[in-house]
């Protein structure tokens, strides 16, 4: 990828509502460069959505996340990729991982209180026929998620005028 | 006479009388009186672009090395130049980016930022009636640390017809045969400007002409943008006559942490050596360890810190174009530096006036020296929204000066 567009990214992963006309004036090239760098990579689908990271703790909608080590056996044929098609397909379902090590995917399920999660993962996740054993760990406080310090800190402590 | 009558005449001696006149000649600071004005004004919703330091908070890993250090107990002084390990990493570093070699051992010494660079310099060469040259507008310090030494300062005015760098032709008029040093601070604070080295090729053949020193404030180095820095003790002809101050301040975003360095000519940095370890001993230990850290491994952060840098750069200088400002496209620091004339205002009714009406802080040029009136200090060294809200306050503010 060209460092231009490495650029566009790095700029909207900050902050995904800057205008094409302000990226281009950023970068010192044109609005339409801009605007074809941008379509080119949704089609690419390099760029996949435009989100917002919210701190849900401060939302009087109650949610319980919780991360789910799965260990499973693999298809023959398709290895891990049908079983975690099976999965991720599921709405609770925010992400899923395959990972190294102790277990094969990481499963992350959101939902609105403990039961039912509890319920998704008895009923819905251990009953498919290729996972072995599961294990889950519900998430007490995020501090931080995509890069995103969610307390308040690092004030800026400068002197308003200083030589 | 009795005893009372002594003790009322030395009574009459008021505390300004004991003050030296060398202190009392220098001129209370512009930027100070337009500091208490934006400090006393408790508006929470001023914009500041009158900032002379990084947005950016010290690394982590930087500050997480000085917390550790801190956690083993290393409390103690350092040798007076200067943790050995730091200026070995400040050699290899000057070497790789600037091609200025520099021996560890008896040419660099860490400072308290890079402002003791400057004193001691100044200190360590000037005689009264020696005649310092110093480029402006220009960075607020150089010119009354010069008066306190006894010396003359001598500004050069330089204009923005040439993006504010120095001219051979302003430096030759310049020069006297009193004249001695020359400061030099490119890139540049106010200003943004910088130096290549076809600019400073003439300006070396001068100063070798008429045997001066120069003293280079390489401080803002690393925030060039479009082409690399050079220093100009990297000219042919020019190292032994060149003393390089520099710091952490601006690159790494550690303004506060007070690091510094300076590297020059064995015999004068020997001289400054020695009025530094009577006065300062040596810089803090827990800055000399933070700051080995960003040069070991905070290279990456520097460059994406620069990258940012350039891209608010853009923004504002298009910005105040876009407003109907003339503004010189700035190659260094993080300022930019319009000129407000077309408005009819002086810089000082300028700032003062956008800061009571519209609620944006700048610096007003003339407090930088010759050929800083008209023209207003910003700096882009604040986030992007707050930098956009700020250029439409400032567009907002002179069209209601055109109104009127």
């Amino acid at each position: 990828m060209t460092d231009f567009k490495h650029k566009i990214l790095d700029l909207l992963k900050e902050d995904a509502r800057l205008s094409p006309q302000l990226i281009a004036t950023m970068l010192g090239v044109t609005e339409a460069e801009v605007r074809a760098a941008i379509a080119e990579m949704e089609n690419d689908h390099i760029i996949l959505k435009y989100g917002t990271i919210v701190n849900w703790s401060k939302v009087d909608e109650e949610k319980v996340t919780s991360l789910i080590e799965v260990q499973i056996t693999p298809e023959r044929g398709r290895g891990f990729d049908a079983i975690a098609e099976r999965i991720y397909l599921f709405p609770e379902v925010k992400s899923v991982y395959l990972m190294s090590g102790g277990y094969d995917l990481l499963v992350e399920i959101e939902g609105r209180n403990l039961r039912e999660v509890a319920s998704f993962v008895s009923s819905k996740l251990s009953t498919l026929e290729s996972v072995l054993a599961t294990k889950t760990h519900f998430i007490l406080k995020k501090y931080k998620q995509d890069g995103v310090i969610f307390e308040e800190y690092e004030g800026d402590y400068r002197m308003l005028i200083s030589p | 006479m009795d005893r009372e009558d002594i003790m009322i005449e030395t009574k009459k001696k008021s505390m300004q009388d004991y003050l030296s006149p060398l202190v009392k000649q220098i001129p209370p600071s512009g930027i100070r009186k337009f500091f208490d004005l934006v400090s006393n004004s408790k508006d929470k919703d001023i914009i500041s672009l009158g900032v002379g330091e990084p947005d950016f908070v010290t690394p982590w890993h930087v500050r997480e090395a000085c917390v550790y250090s801190l956690e083993q107990g290393k409390t103690t002084y350092t040798s007076n130049a200067g943790l050995l390990e730091l200026r070995e990493a400040i050699a290899e570093y000057l070497d790789h980016g600037f091609q200025l070699s520099y021996n560890p051992l008896d040419q660099i010494v860490v400072t308290v930022g890079g402002s003791e660079g400057i004193d001691l310099a100044l200190r360590a060469l000037v005689e009264p009636g020696d005649e310092i040259l110093i480029p402006e507008p220009t960075y607020v310090s150089y010119s009354p640390i010069a008066a306190i030494t006894g010396g003359k300062p001598v500004g050069i005015e330089t204009f923005a017809k040439d993006q504010f760098k120095l001219t051979a032709q302003s430096l030759k008029a310049a020069i006297t045969p009193r004249s001695k040093i020359l400061i030099l601070c490119f890139p540049s604070n106010p200003t943004g400007a910088t130096m290549t080295y076809e600019d400073l090729l003439p300006i070396a053949r001068l100063v070798e002409e008429h045997d001066l020193l120069v003293i280079s404030d390489e401080i803002y180095a690393e925030l060039s943008y479009g082409q690399k820095h050079v220093s100009i003790a990297s000219l042919p002809g020019m190292k032994d006559r060149t003393l390089v101050v520099s710091g952490f301040s601006k690159a790494f975003a550690m303004t506060g942490w007070r690091i510094g360095y300076m590297c020059g000519h064995p015999e004068l940095i020997a001289a400054m050596l020695k009025i530094h370890q009577y006065t300062i001993m040596c810089a803090p230990v827990m800055g000399q360890i933070a700051a080995l850290e960003a040069l070991k491994s905070g290279l990456h952060d520097k460059d994406q810190m620069v990258e940012s840098y350039n891209q608010r750069r853009r923004l504002v200088v298009q910005g105040f174009r876009d407003i109907g400002l003339s503004c010189h496209e700035p190659y260094g620091a993080f300022y930019a530096f319009p000129s407000i004339q077309s408005t009819g205002l002086s810089s000082e009714q300028f700032a003062e006036r956008l800061l009571m009406e519209s609620k944006v802080a700048v610096v007003p040029g003339h407090v930088f020296g010759k050929g800083g009136e008209g023209f207003i200090r910003c700096s882009y060294a604040t986030s992007v929204s707050q930098l956009t809200e700020a250029i439409e306050r400032i567009g907002y503010f002179i069209q209601k000066l055109k109104n009127v």
